[in-house]
């Protein structure tokens, strides 16, 4: 086993002469003042008005009607069935595709990892799914992979059931069928080279040393794997899990486009929904109140990844 | 940070509409006493159509400059109504639909359009198709919108094969025989349904051709005193003959198939038959798309109980109160209504491209005849049959075939569909769609019931 003692950490740089520290403080942040000020007022405003708009009852199809009602769109978010639904149906959602991209990922960037001829084409290929716009990715799974007249897959199984003599294959309807798997599987195309850039990342930096070590030991690949590779990529993992989930979280273009949220409200999550009450109920409190939520539960998650990164940056700074 | 992105949407839109608020009193017309104005409407062909004229015939007599905004339906309808609803006053024309104009009349947003018609002596507002007229009308008598163009529904058949199968599509078919049909014509060609009716989700899609069914079944949204209907005995046989027609013999994909699926699946040869609005007829017939053009055939709307079946549908130009071109505004919209627009589409662009379906005087035209011959008389007769205050076999509490008249019915028409093409999926029944929707009208019912 490797045991790797954490080298003393640097003392820390001698501390400045300050000279009159207050003004002198001040005269260098007032040039920065107005960008601060800018950027609370575009970024903290809107939250403080959605926080103000989410205490009322506000539909804008019925004017007049506006009123202060407290925090009962916080009761009805926590009490309403189909955000309920919703919630479940985005942890179901994020969690199958930051897991699945994930260990596909981690494979891809274990194959990058070797030396072979084309290697850079392979990467950038490898890359190209998530430079695809959202919207149009979505539109490429519902139309030319899912259709079921004129789908890939449809058209795949055909040829093989024609290849064995049947006349036509069976018409499988995937996104009605299979409407959550449908959803995960473009999202998992277009997240898995992020995660494999990440891990390929955690890779690369793997000191070389350490595995020489491991193979003159005589360790096989597969323990080499688990005991060196995997915790030495722990914190990659970490990093990219956050990430990801941060961002697939917020899923929309996929849902909208592909499903619609349908049936049903199967694959309705957070963002659909908010949209619905906002567009199709013009619900303006209920849908700022949701918001709230979403975004409290977001500063959560994101609270993780901040530290998930800064212990990254101790330890690429301790070794 | 990217995490609060949706919060950031949410409340930057409020903060926008809190902004157009209150700025909207002082910053409203742009354009004050000049000759121009501002007109949002939807991305339809024939708006793209009147977008190009404009310039070369109405600006060049009038002096008027107009400008277009043009969007698709969905954000079309996002737009206006916060544009409308928050007074802030950008637009002086904007294209809404049928279904808005009794709601927004009723909040006051909209001009009374009807004397800047009767004071117009060339405009002929006697010649507007009746129906068009009380679907644009507010609850006081007076129009409140002009109709550009107007549509029913009807059933449109593949004739090759119903010939190869030897089978006759009524003229007035009932929906019985329809699905007969459907089951006879199925798999007459490789990959070719029965039926293309529509199954996504929303209050626009699914929505509309159900609702002309639960009709004609004797089904109601809602009763005139304001009773939410949809798990009564009528409403769930019309949702399960519909349900099951689709699952039997309709086209594959059905839960994400809407207007535009169905088109194609008729067009090419994936459908024997589709119900739906007349205004896909002009697509239908057009050989640069379809690969049926010229052999269509056309039914009225199956039927059941009533009469007919056929719903309606104009997409209408409408005058914010807010506006500060009223004048030129109002020259706009009854030239773009007139006849004298209708004639010069025709001679400019083609007879099949003419905005039809609200003048009775356009199916006297005898150039406009032969271009819409095989479907322009049934379009014209359903359009007049259709009855939007008594489309049913009770009487209704609001005025509208194929949606109810309520501010409320956007959302719990979409959320109601959306369990309905579960059930098409085969994830969900048509009992516990109909029995979860019927909770959320009673919700609705509510702010209604005295």
């Amino acid at each position: 086993m490797t045991t790797l003692t954490a080298p003393p950490k640097t003392a820390p740089p001698p501390a400045r002469p300050r000279k009159s520290p207050g003004t002198a403080k001040w005269k260098r942040r007032i040039p920065l003042l107005p960008a601060l000020i800018f950027t609370i007022a575009v970024t903290q405003l809107p939250f403080v008005a959605t926080l103000v708009i989410s205490t009322f009852q506000w539909n804008i199809l019925k004017p007049g009607e506006r009123h202060f009602v407290g925090l009962d769109n916080f009761t009805f978010v926590f009490t309403d069935e189909r955000l309920r639904t919703a919630v479940l149906n985005t942890i179901v959602l994020t969690a199958s595709v930051v897991l699945l991209s994930v260990v596909l990922g981690l494979g891809l960037a274990m194959l990058l990892d070797r030396r072979f001829t084309g290697r850079g084409l392979a990467r950038t290929l490898l890359i190209a799914p998530f430079l695809v716009m959202p919207v149009a990715a979505a539109l490429l799974f519902k139309h030319a992979l899912y259709n079921p007249d004129y789908g890939l897959l449809n058209g795949t199984l055909n040829t093989v059931y024609r290849l064995f003599g049947a006349d036509n294959g069976p018409t499988v309807d995937w996104i009605s069928s299979y409407p959550m798997p449908a959803v995960v599987l473009s999202l998992v195309w277009q997240w898995t080279p992020f995660m494999m850039l990440i891990l390929l990342a955690g890779l690369q930096a793997q000191p070389g040393d350490v595995l020489e070590a491991a193979r003159m030991d005589g360790a096989s690949a597969m323990a080499t794997f688990r005991h060196i590779t995997l915790p030495h990529l722990r914190q990659y993992i970490e990093l990219g899990v956050l990430l990801g989930t941060i961002y697939i979280v917020q899923t929309f273009d996929a849902v909208y486009t592909i499903t619609q949220g349908g049936p049903g409200s199967q694959t309705t999550n957070l963002p659909y929904e908010i949209y619905l009450t906002m567009f199709r109920k013009y619900e303006y409190g209920q849908a700022a109140a949701a918001g709230v939520v979403v975004v409290l539960g977001a500063i959560v998650i994101a609270t993780f990844a901040l530290r998930t990164i800064a212990s990254l940056f101790r330890e690429e700074a301790s070794r | 940070m990217r995490s609060t992105r949706y919060a950031l949407i949410a409340g930057a839109a409020a903060t926008a509409l809190l902004a157009t608020a209150c700025s909207g009193a002082g910053a409203g017309g742009s354009s004050g006493g000049s000759k121009s104005i501002n007109v949002l409407m939807v991305g339809n062909p024939q708006m793209e159509d009147i977008a190009k004229l404009t310039k070369s015939t109405f600006t060049k007599d009038t002096g008027i400059k107009v400008n277009f905004t043009v969007l698709p339906e969905n954000e079309l309808r996002d737009k206006v109504t916060q544009d409308i609803a928050t007074q802030a006053g950008q637009y002086d024309v904007a294209t809404i639909g049928a279904y808005e104009v009794p709601i927004w009349t009723k909040n006051g947003w909209l001009h009374e359009l009807g004397s800047y018609a009767d004071k117009d002596t060339g405009f002929d507002k006697a010649d507007l198709l009746k129906p068009m007229v009380q679907s644009l009308s507010g609850s006081d008598g007076k129009l409140y919108a002009l109709p550009f163009y107007g549509e029913s529904s009807m059933l449109m058949y593949n004739k090759d094969v119903m010939a190869a199968k030897g089978v006759t599509v009524p003229e007035h078919p009932t929906w019985q025989q329809i699905a007969d049909i459907a089951a006879r014509v199925d798999g007459a060609e490789p990959g070719m349904k029965g039926i293309c009716l529509r199954g996504l989700a929303g209050w626009g899609e699914l929505g509309a051709p159900l609702t002309s069914v639960v009709n004609t079944f004797g089904g109601t949204w809602f009763t005139k005193d304001w009773k939410a209907q949809v798990n009564s005995p009528a409403f769930k046989k019309a949702t399960n003959f519909y349900v099951n027609l689709v699952r039997q013999h309709g086209e594959a994909g059905a839960p994400q198939a809407g207007f535009t699926e169905c088109l194609n699946a008729l067009s090419q040869k994936k459908a024997a038959m589709w119900y739906d609005a007349t205004s896909a007829a002009g697509s239908l017939e057009d050989p640069a798309s379809s690969k049926i053009a010229g052999h269509v055939g056309y039914a009225y709307a199956p039927t059941v109980q009533t009469k007919s079946s056929g719903w309606l549908w104009a997409w209408a130009w409408a005058m914010p109160k807010t506006t500060k071109n009223a004048d030129a505004a109002s020259k706009f919209m009854l030239w773009a209504s007139s006849k004298k627009y209708e004639n010069l589409v025709g001679a400019k662009l083609g007879w099949s491209r003419v905005p039809a379906g609200k003048r009775a005087s356009t199916y006297a035209i005898p150039q406009y005849q032969k271009a819409a011959g095989s479907f322009g008389d049934i379009t014209l007769k359903s359009i007049e049959q259709a009855d939007p205050a008594n489309p049913g076999v009770q009487p209704r509490p609001t005025v509208g075939i194929q949606y109810v008249a309520i501010p409320e019915f956007q959302d719990l028409g979409t959320k109601v569909t959306q369990e309905i093409s579960a059930a098409i999926a085969g994830k969900t029944s048509v009992d516990k769609a109909l029995d979860d929707g019927q909770k959320l009208a009673e919700d609705v019912a509510k702010n209604y019931q005295k």
